[in-house]
C-alpha cells in the first residue's frame, strides 16, 4: 500500500527476491479486499494518501527499485482523475501496467491493464481477458476477497488448465496465498505467485521482516 | 453480455467473480418476468401476503390551507414498508434460481426484516449485514430479524452504517457465489440490481396511479419520495414518469444528499452520483434516518437529475423531526423517518394536489425520536 514508508519496503521486497511490486493505491471502499488490506486501505487514506500522493510515492519507489511496478487500485479513483490521464501519469511515475479490482474485462476496454480472471469466468471470457490483458494474467485463486486461507484453492488448478488450453499469456496466481508452502504448489501450477496479505503483514514489523519473508517465498520457488 | 446503463450510470464495476453470476441473474430475471406463473405468484402474494394494493389516504388536517396531500400508505405492508415487495420478488427468483442462502444489508432494518421474512416464508437461509451504528439506533429490527431467524452479522469498521454493511454483504457473495442470493435492498449495485428492484418497487406507482384517477379523476400535480438508495421514489415514479405534466421531487437527507452535493464515482458495483471527494473516495453520510445514511443513489436517480425529468431538494433532521411530530399529531400516523423527509418538503411544495410516498411506519424510530 502506498504510503511513507512503502519505497524502502518495496526495496525490501525486491532485495528479498520480488520480481514485480503491486503498490496499493487505496479506496474507501474496496470490494475485493479482505480485512488485511481493507485496513491498510484506511491506514493508508487516514493518512492523507489520495491519487496525487500516491503517484509521487511511485516515483520514489521507481527510483530505488529495478523490477516492474504495478499499482493494484479501483474504478472511482480512475474514474475522479480521468481514466486516459490516470493510465499515463501511472505508467510517467514508473509504473509498467495497472491492475483495477473492479473493473471486469468488458467494462471500459481500452484501458490498458493487467486483467483479473476467476474460478467463475467462463472460458468466453477467459479468451477475452488474455486477448486484452497487458503482459501477463491474474488468476484469481479463490471466490472470495483477498487475505490468507489455510489451503491452496482447489479451484486453481483446474483454472490454469482452462486458461493454458486458451492462451499463452504468462499467469500469476493470486488471493488466498500466504505461506511458503503455498507458494510452492501453486507456482507448480503457474508461472508466477501474487502475495498479498501476508506480505503487508510481513511490512508492518519492518523492512527486514518483509525481506525475510519474501526471501522465504523465493527459496520456496526455486 | 449487456450490462444495462442509464445514460452514463450504472454498468457493473465488480470484480470478475462475480460477473458470472450476474449474468445468470440477468438471465434468469428475464425469463421469470416473461413466466406467467411467476408473475401470478408475485401478485398472488402480494395481495394475500403483504396486503396490496396499499391504500391511498388523504390527510385531513396535516396538510395546509390550500393543498390537498395524499399518502400512498406502503406503511400498512406486512413487515411495515415497502421494503417487502422488493424481497418478496426477489426471494421468489432465488428460488428459480434454486440458492439455499440469502445474503442482505440493511441500514434502517426495514429491508433485513423484509429478507428475513420472506426467507422464514420460504424456508432459505438468511443473513443480515448490519452497521453496528445502525444496530444501536435501530434496535427493534434486530430483535425482529432474530425472531425471524436470522442471523444479523455486525459490521464493525468504517462508518458502521449502511455502506459498510453493503460492502460486507457483497463480499459474503463474492466468497459463496455458488450457493448464494445477494438480495439488495435497494435500486443500487451492479446491472441487473437496479432494474430488478425498479420493477419489483413499479407496483406502487402503478397503483397509485389507477387510485388518484379513481379518486380524484386526474393525476396529482406532484410527486414527492424519499430518496436514500431511492428504491420506493423509483417504485412510485414509475407510475408517473410519462405523465410529463406531474412533477417527480426526490427529497434526501441534507447530509446524505448523494444527487444534490454527490460527484460521479464508482460505489457498490455502479457508476452514480456519489458524495466522493475530488479522488474518489466516498465520504460518510450523515441523517438522522437510518435508511437515507447512505452516500450513493441508484443510477437511474441519477439519469432522470441529469434530463430534468425528476427534481431532488432536501430536508434536514429538524426538518423530518418536524413532519414526523405533525403527522402523528394531526393525523395519528407514525411515519418512518425516511418518508418524514418527504412530508417535510411536501408541506412546503408550491403544488395543489401532492401525493406522498408514506414508505414505511415509525415503530422503528421511537427510541431515535424521542431521544432528540
Amino acid at each position: 500500500m502506498a504510503g511513507p514508508e512503502t519505497p524502502e519496503l518495496a526495496a525490501a521486497a525486491e532485495a528479498g527476491g520480488a520480481d514485480l511490486v503491486e503498490i496499493g493505491f487505496p479506496f474507501s471502499d474496496p470490494l475485493a479486499d479482505g480485512p488485511v488490506i481493507r485496513r491498510a486501505a484506511e491506514r493508508a487514506l487516514e493518512a492523507g494518501m489520495r491519487t496525487e500522493a500516491c503517484l509521487e510515492n511511485l516515483r520514489s519507489i521507481r527510483e530505488r527499485l529495478s523490477v516492474p511496478l504495478v499499482p493494484m487500485t479501483y474504478a472511482s479513483l480512475l474514474e475522479a482523475y480521468g481514466w486516459e490521464r490516470f493510465a499515463q501519469d501511472a505508467r510517467a511515475a514508473g509504473a509498467e501496467s495497472l491492475i483495477v479490482a473492479d473493473l471486469p474485462v468488458d467494462v471500459r476496454p481500452e484501458l490498458e491493464r493487467v486483467q483479473l480472471v476467476a474460478p467463475t469466468s467462463t472460458n468466453e471470457r477467459i479468451a477475452l481477458a488474455a486477448q486484452r490483458t497487458d503482459g501477463w494474467l491474474y488468476l484469481v485463486t479463490v471466490a472470495g476477497t483477498t487475505g490468507a486461507r489455510t489451503e491452496l484453492s482447489p479451484a486453481l488448478s483446474p483454472l490454469v488448465e482452462r486458461t493454458r488450453a486458451l492462451t499463452d499469456v504468462p499467469l500469476y496466481a493470486g488471493f488466498g496465498i500466504s505461506t511458503p508452502e503455498q507458494a510452492a504448489a501453486a507456482a507448480e501450477l503457474a508461472d508466477g505467485v501474487v502475495v498479498g496479505s501476508a506480505a503487508l503483514l510481513a511490512a508492518e514489523e519492518g523492512p527486514a521482516a518483509l525481506e525475510r519473508f519474501v526471501g522465504q517465498l523465493r527459496a520456496a520457488l526455486a | 453480455m449487456t450490462a444495462e446503463t442509464y445514460g452514463e450510470y450504472g454498468g457493473r464495476y465488480v470484480p470478475e467473480t462475480l460477473i458470472p453470476a450476474l449474468d445468470e441473474l440477468e438471465q434468469g430475471w428475464n425469463e421469470a418476468l416473461a413466466d406467467e406463473t411467476f408473475r401470478a405468484e408475485l401478485e398472488r402474494l402480494g395481495e394475500r401476503y403483504v396486503g396490496r394494493p396499499s391504500p391511498l389516504y388523504e390527510t385531513e388536517r396535516f396538510a395546509p390551507p390550500g393543498r390537498r396531500i395524499v399518502l400512498k400508505r406502503e406503511d400498512l405492508n406486512h413487515t411495515g414498508a415497502h421494503k417487502i415487495n422488493n424481497a418478496l420478488g426477489q426471494i421468489l427468483l432465488a428460488s428459480r434460481l434454486g440458492k439455499q442462502r440469502i445474503v442482505a444489508e440493511t441500514g434502517a432494518g426495514q429491508h433485513g426484516v423484509a429478507t428475513a421474512t420472506v426467507c422464514a416464508r420460504f424456508g432459505l437461509e438468511c443473513v443480515v449485514y448490519m452497521g453496528s451504528e445502525d444496530m444501536r439506533r435501530q434496535h427493534p429490527n434486530v430483535e425482529r430479524m432474530r425472531l425471524l431467524g436470522a442471523h444479523v452479522e455486525p459490521v464493525e469498521f468504517g462508518t458502521k452504517t449502511l455502506k459498510e454493511a453493503t460492502s460486507e454483504a457483497i463480499r459474503d457473495w463474492i466468497a459463496n457465489v455458488e450457493s448464494t442470493y445477494y438480495l439488495i435492498g435497494s435500486c443500487v449495485g451492479p446491472a441487473p440490481y437496479p432494474s430488478i428492484v425498479r420493477e419489483l418497487q413499479a407496483v406502487i406507482g402503478r397503483e397509485a396511479r389507477g387510485q388518484m384517477l379513481d379518486a380524484y379523476n386526474r393525476l396529482p400535480d406532484a410527486v414527492v419520495a424519499c430518496v436514500g438508495g431511492g428504491s420506493n421514489a423509483i417504485g412510485l415514479f414509475a407510475g408517473f414518469v410519462d405523465d410529463a405534466e406531474v412533477r417527480l421531487v426526490g427529497v434526501e437527507a441534507a447530509g446524505a444528499a448523494s444527487l444534490g452535493s454527490g460527484r460521479a464515482a464508482v460505489l457498490h458495483g455502479a457508476r452514480s452520483s456519489v458524495l466522493a471527494d475530488e479522488d474518489g473516495q466516498v465520504l460518510d453520510a450523515h441523517s438522522i434516518s437510518a435508511g437515507l445514511d447512505y452516500p450513493g443513489v441508484g443510477p437511474e436517480h441519477a439519469a432522470l437529475r441529469d434530463s430534468g425529468r425528476a427534481e431532488y431538494v432536501t430536508a434536514t433532521d429538524e426538518d423530518a423531526l418536524g413532519a414526523f411530530h405533525r403527522l402523528a399529531e394531526k393525523e395519528g400516523i407514525l411515519p418512518a423517518l425516511e418518508p418524514a423527509h418527504a412530508l417535510a418538503r411536501a408541506l412546503d411544495l408550491d403544488a395543489e394536489l401532492i401525493l406522498v410516498g408514506l414508505s414505511g411506519r415509525g415503530d422503528k424510530d421511537l427510541a431515535e425520536v424521542l431521544g432528540h
